[in-house]
Order: structure tokens, then sequence, then C-alpha cells
């Protein structure tokens, strides 16, 4: 055997090639199919590396003792470096660049490749070397074979890009990868799967995926970076990196390098192709319709599988539960799965989601946070949508402007529909709607009701900022009704009491109205007291006020028109209105009681017409409501009191003037009475 | 600004206490347990109307010499205390109540995630930071 002199970084590069061929642990003969394997890496054309099995005695001996594997490995360097392949030269080359050896690489091997770069400062060799990892690490890792997951846990690996980007210092990204180098993680998951021959023009995922589904996430870590342990230590030089990597026959690992050699850095959280195809089936294994939700007790059940500590579990839900809704969409569920996976294997989870995790979202668009993991925003080609930036923290503290805006473009007043998921503009909006009303109940000015109303509801949304509900729209007054039929009216007033209930998440007016009434009839009250039971007068007049939407007090009016009967009066009074609903029924209380007085004073007549005057002014109130949205309803709402007042006004002078008759009329009865009576008290 | 902040469950323990001076921290725990008994009292006092009815702020519960301590209840009887400095006398009610607000919010969330288990300690980071945003940056 020849001699042979090392350089003691050959040495140590060499050993622990001789350790990855060790496969057989024999720390004596490397495994034949191993070092072949190797051999095959080193590019060169076969019958070189026939040769240099020949030379280095491998042939004779028929296996690779540790000194052949050296020579081999240096004659491989030799050849490598163009050199004729002699055995003088083994010793006699000085300088010789260390051996180099391309591999497969699977995407899952880029993710989890950490060997080079922070090895600059390795030696004066160009290339740059992978640092051997020590024996003693390999060493120490080794024993734990149970779980593949023992790469360095630090930040998630860098895809291929990390061979190429590589020149020569230690990858920008990267930085985090400890001197630990995965290398020696990688050995180990390497050594224990020997599960397919995951040779150049593996590819990587799809040799092994699906993985055996859903249940056993162990044995899904096994595959998986199994896959990914396909790289040997091995390193590139920067030269040969491109023609190497383009040699590579696997046709996934080329689009994805060329994807990335597009793309320039690559975000380490990107899914790729393979994965979330594999997420999507297991989406489909929960719930079969892509675009439904997984609830978060089956998401619960599923991610607990993976044994992962729940309070990971707890983090990794609060960053993919993107909209809060307790529940996980296609996209969501992808980022969970994506975090776990990462999670097991090593990676210390973000504090924020990723970009290239986070769910596309259409109509919500908020301030970017830019993710710490990716620096390069900008991908081409990525398979996985890249959304608008969006905060990862989406719950309350942010606005939702596109929400806003659309709402208030639309200067319809409508009841704004609710989100039922709690937000920030959720919550402000109840906020609102408890306050606005607050507000809007308070001033009830009698000449400023309607306007009152109105302008708080105008303000309210506008100082806020935010569309709370307007007050229900009213009933819009029909002044062509204003003679109409009870029918109409009844109608009307059939359709207005269910308006304001249904028209808003706001009890706002309807039922406030009514409580200026009585501070409103007893003023004109007490100018009308007299009602001189001119029935037929009373039935006319309040059918010329301008029709009310309190249209019960009309047909109570045709109703005692048509029976004429002012003796009932006092029992019509109560049982018309409050079948008119209960926003009469306030009002006409005092004017009862009032009522009742009177009937001791005067006619019986008169007790009707009072009812009359009363619920002709009950229906006063509800002018504010009528009045709604505009500048013309309010208007033609100013116009129509302005009518009211002058029959009103009308009506009053023909009240006194019968108040006058009736006075005469009682004044000389009591004189016939007195007349008549001069013998009664004698 | 707060100096004390605590999520308190409907059985009166604490699942989450967090406060600001971190010495001192046993007498803000004190503070929020004996402000527990005003908090009963509010929800008693509105006796046989609905809780649709009682509004969730409650308010001012006590001042003392330091500190003011504002209460908040949940429908669920879940309960939110903020202890905040009695010189700080910038804070208006309406700060006060969207401080309550957000820990609402953020609490809901934390109840949205299917690995909390409802009693258990609030542990969320999202949780966390909200707090730590609302509380008084010591000197």
């Amino acid at each position: 055997m020849e001699s042979l002199t090392l350089t003691d970084v050959e040495q140590k590069y060499y050993s622990d090639l001789f350790v990855y061929c060790d496969t057989d642990n024999t720390k004596k003969v490397a495994s034949n199919g191993k070092v072949l394997d190797l051999f095959r890496a080193a590019q060169l054309p076969s019958d070189v590396v026939l040769q240099i099995t020949e030379l280095c005695g491998a042939t004779r001996l028929g296996h690779f003792g540790r000194s052949q594997f050296y020579i081999a490995l240096k004659l491989i360097a030799v050849a490598q470096s163009g050199l004729p392949l002699r055995v003088e030269s083994l010793n006699s080359v000085k300088d010789l660049p260390l051996p180099r050896f391309v591999v497969a690489k699977n995407e899952q091997e880029a993710r989890h490749t950490a060997m080079y770069p922070d090895l600059e400062n390795q030696g004066p060799y160009q290339g740059v070397i992978p640092r051997p990892p020590a024996r003693g690490q390999v060493k120490k890792v080794s024993p734990d074979t149970t779980s593949p997951v023992v790469s360095p846990h630090h930040s998630p690996p860098t895809s291929p890009h990390a061979w190429r980007k590589h020149k020569r210092q230690a990858s920008g990204g990267n930085v985090e990868r400890p001197p630990v180098v995965v290398a020696g993680a990688v050995w180990t998951p390497f050594r224990e799967s020997q599960s397919g021959p995951v040779v150049a023009g593996d590819g990587m995922w799809s040799a092994h995926s699906p993985p055996p589904v859903q249940e056993s996430w162990v044995s899904l870590k096994d595959t998986y970076p199994p896959s990914s342990s396909k790289l040997p230590p091995m390193h590139l030089s920067p030269v040969q990196e491109n023609s190497s990597i383009r040699t590579v026959a696997s046709v996934a690992t080329a689009n994805e390098i060329q994807r990335q050699s597009s793309s320039g850095y690559d975000d380490p959280w990107k899914i790729t192709d393979e994965q979330r195809q594999y997420y999507i089936n297991q989406f489909k294994t929960i719930q079969p319709d892509l675009n439904g939700f997984i609830p978060g007790s089956a998401a619960k059940e599923f991610f607990t599988k993976s044994k992962l500590p729940i309070l990971e579990l707890s983090h990794i839900w609060e960053l993919s539960d993107f909209d809060k809704d307790g529940a996980l969409t296609l996209d969501e569920f992808c980022a969970a799965f994506h975090l776990v996976v990462a999670r097991k294997n090593g990676y210390d989870l973000p504090e924020k989601l990723p970009e290239s995790l986070m769910p596309k979202l259409i109509d919500l668009d908020d301030s970017a946070e830019v993710p710490d993991q990716a620096p390069d925003v900008g991908y081409s080609g990525s398979p996985v949508e890249v959304t608008p930036n969006k905060s990862p923290m989406p719950s309350l503290n942010q606005t939702w402007p596109d929400l806003n805006q659309g709402n208030e473009d639309t200067a319809i007043v409508h009841p704004v529909p609710i989100r039922m998921t709690p937000s920030k503009i959720h919550m402000q909006e109840m906020e609102l709607k408890r306050t606005g009303s607050g507000k809007m109940a308070s001033p009830y000015d009698k000449s400023l009701c309607c306007l009152g109303c109105r302008s708080n509801s105008g303000t309210s949304p506008e100082g806020l900022k935010v569309v709370a509900a307007p007050p229900p729209p009213p009933p819009r007054p029909n002044a062509s009704h204003s003679r109409s039929s009870s029918l109409d009216m009844n109608r009307n007033f059939a359709a207005h009491p269910t308006g304001p209930q249904q028209s808003g998440v706001v009890a706002c007016p309807p039922a406030i109205p009514p409580r200026p009434l009585p501070t409103q009839t007893s003023g004109p009250h007490s100018g009308h007291r007299s009602d001189e039971g001119l029935a037929a007068h009373s039935t006319t007049s309040p059918q010329q006020i301008p029709e009310q939407p309190n249209f019960a007090d009309f047909s109570q009016f045709q109703a005692f028109a048509a029976s004429d009967q002012p003796n009932d009066d006092g029992e019509k009074h109560p049982e018309s209105l409050p079948a008119k609903g209960s926003i009469m029924a306030p009002p006409p209380k005092p004017v009862r009681r009032r009522l009742k007085s009177e009937d001791e004073l005067q006619d019986e007549a008169l007790p009707p017409k009072s009812n009359v005057i009363a619920t002709v002014l009950a229906t006063l109130p509800s002018i504010p409501r009528s009045v709604g949205k505009d500048k013309k309803a309010i208007q033609a709402s100013i116009r129509r009191n302005k009518e009211t007042n002058t029959v009103l006004a009308r009506l009053n002078s023909e009240l006194q003037q019968q108040l006058k008759d009736l006075l005469e009329e009682r004044i000389s009865l009591e004189v016939q009475l007195e007349q008549l009576r001069p013998f009664s008290h004698l | 600004m707060a100096v004390c902040i605590a999520v308190i469950a409907k059985e009166n323990y604490p699942l989450y206490i967090r406060s600001v001076p971190i010495q001192n921290e046993l007498k803000f725990h004190y503070t929020v347990h004996t402000s527990l008994d005003v908090v009963e009292e509010k929800i008693s006092a509105v006796g046989k109307a609905m809780a649709d009815q009682r509004e969730l702020y409650l308010g001012l519960l006590y001042p003392t010499e330091d500190y003011k301590v504002y209460g908040y209840v949940t429908n669920s009887k879940v309960k939110f205390v903020i202890v905040v400095d009695s010189s700080n006398t910038s804070l208006r009610d309406n700060e006060i109540r969207s401080m309550f607000r957000k820990l609402h919010n953020s609490f809901t969330d934390v109840m949205c995630n299917p690995f909390y288990n409802p009693g258990d300690t609030i542990q969320s980071k999202a949780f966390d930071s909200m707090v730590t945003a609302m509380m008084v940056q010591a000197s």
C-alpha cells in the first residue's frame, strides 16, 4: 500500500467521509455500495472511478479499508483537478483541493442542509469545505436514533439556494446556523433510514409521499427528514455549483432550484408543491370539502397526534388561525401543518406568521408587517400564494378601512351587517350603537325633535368614522293618503310598528317619540278643553290633517264617525288605542284622565271631541319619526307640520266658538232650571 | 396605562395576572382579590334584570389613596380587573373602556383556541403582548 500523507484537513475530511460510508459501523471497512455511490457522486467518468478503485487497492482487497478509502479519495481529488491518475501523484501533488462530490439534493436535504457555509475559516481552500463534524459529534448524535428530529435547533434551513448561495461565506440568511452542523444530524438519519435508494434522481417527496397517512406522525417524521438527509456532507465549490446543480437528475429538485435561482433569497417557510399536496390530502381526510372549515376540536385532535406540547400547539394555532374564528380553512390548515412539521424538525416557531404561510384574504387590507424570516418578499413563480401583507396578529389592533369605506360609500341608510366574529370594528360599532341610541333618546325637543333626531344620527356615524346603523328608517308618510280611507291607514299603521322593529340593531326611537306627547298634548289641551261635541266637525277636521304615521287615530276617528257614538268614548278610547299599539298607550292616559273630569262638567259630546283632539295631537310626535332621511323629507315634514298647525289653529278657533256657544247654552239652561225649581227648595 | 391587569375566572381564581412593578406584585394580588367583593356586589345589584341589561363595564370599583380599581364582567362571569395609578389623572373613562374592550377581544381569541382549556391559566403570547402594551412602561 502506498503511503499516504494527508494534511490535517484532508485527514479530517476523509475520516468523515469514511465514517459516512461506514454504514456497518465497522470503523474499518467502508461498505462498497456507499463508496461506489460516493464515487459516482464525484462526477467522474466511470472508467476513472474504476481506475481509482483499482489503484487504491480495493479491488485487490475486495473491500475498502480505511487506507484504501483515503487513497481513493485522494485519487478522486487528483482526477477532479485534472491531473493524470498516478500512484505517485498521491503524495507528490501539493495543495490538492479536496475531492468534491455532488449528490442529488432533494428539497428536504436542502432544507436541512447546513453544511458548508459557516466554514469559511476552514482553510486555504477556496471551495467551501464542509466542516467535517467531529467524530464526537457524530457519536453523540448517533445514539439518538429515535427521532430524526435532531436537526439543529435553529431557524429553518434555506432551501437549495444554500447550495448556490454560499459563495464563500456563510449565507447571510442562515446566520444562526451554529457550527453544530447538520452534518452530524444528517448522518444519523441517513444511517437509520435505509429506506429507499435515495440516490440522485429520486424526487424527495415523490419517493416518500404520501407518507403513511394520518395516524402515525412518527412515521411521517421518519420519512420526512430522511429524504432530506440524503445529503452527504459534501460541499460544492462555487465554481462547480451551478453545473453540478444542473446535473441533478431529480426533476423536482431542479424545479426547486430553478425556482430559487430566479427568486433569489428564499423563504424558508415556503410550502412546496409536494408538501402542499400532502397537506391537502390530510385536510381532505378531516374535511372533504376543500372550501370548508375544520372545526377546532377536530384540528386539536389531529395536531395532538403530533405529540408536540400543548403550549406549542396552542401557539401554532394562534399563528395559523388567521381570522380567529376557531376553525381552519385549507390555507390555515396548511400553515398550521407546516409549522408543526417544522417544529418537529427542531425549528423554532416564529413569533409572527411568516408571509408565505399567510392565507389569502381578499377584502381585508392591512398595514404590512414584514415577517422576520424572509427578508426578501418578491418571490417569483412561487406556488404558494403570497398574500397581501397582513399583520400576523389579525385581532383587534387592526383597522379594516376597506370594510368601513365600503359601507360609507353607499350612502344608503340600512342596517349594517355585523360580523359575527369579534373584531375591533365590530366592537366599535356595538359601542356606537349603544351610545348612539342613548344620544338620540336624550334631546327630544318638541320643535326640534325631528331635526334633532336626524342630526344626531347624522353626526354619530360621521363623528366616529364608523358606520353605525342609523336610526331605523321611519315609515315614509304618504302625502297622498291625507284623505284616504281608514283601510289604507290601517294597513300603513299595521306595517308601521313592524318597521322600526325590523330595521335595526338599534332599538331606538320608535318607543321614544310618544314621550314628549304628554307635554305636547297638555299644552294644546289646555287650549282645546272645550269640545263642543260637533261630531261632524270633529270627523272632518282630523281628516284634514295631513296623514301622520300614526294612523291609528284616523281609523279611530273613522270608526268613531261611523258609529257616531259619543257615549262610549271612554271605553272606545282605551280599546281602540291599545289596539293600535303600545305607542299610543302612554299618551292617551293623561287625556283620558282629563276626559273623565270633563265628563262631569260637560256634555257627553264634548269628551269625544277632546278624544279626537287628543288623538290628533297624538299623531304629532310621530312626525319626527317620519322625518327620516334628507333635507327634502325635512322640508316636506315642515310643510306638513305647518299645515297641521294651520288646521289645528282653525280647529282651535272653531272649538273656542263652540265653547262660547255651549257656555251660553249652559247659562240659559241653568236659568231655566232655576226658574223651574224655585218651588223645590221650599 | 395600567399598573396591574388581572383576569379572573368565574370561580374567582385568577386566570391571568400581571403587574408592572414586579416587586410589590403581592400587593396587587391582594388588591385584585379584595376588589372581587365589590364586583360581586355590583353584579348582584342588578337584581332580576338579566345579563343583557347589565352593562359589562362596571366602572370604578373603588379608589384607594394610591390607585384606582376598575372592573368589567363578561356574560360568562369572567372578570377583568384593571388597577391604575391614582396619580395618572389623565386617564378618562373612555380609555378604560377601550382597554377593557381590547382585553375582552383578546380573551375571546384565547378562548377560540381549541388547545386552550377554559380554566387554564392564559399563556398565549398574543394575549401577553397585548397586555404588556397596555401596561405602564416602568422606568
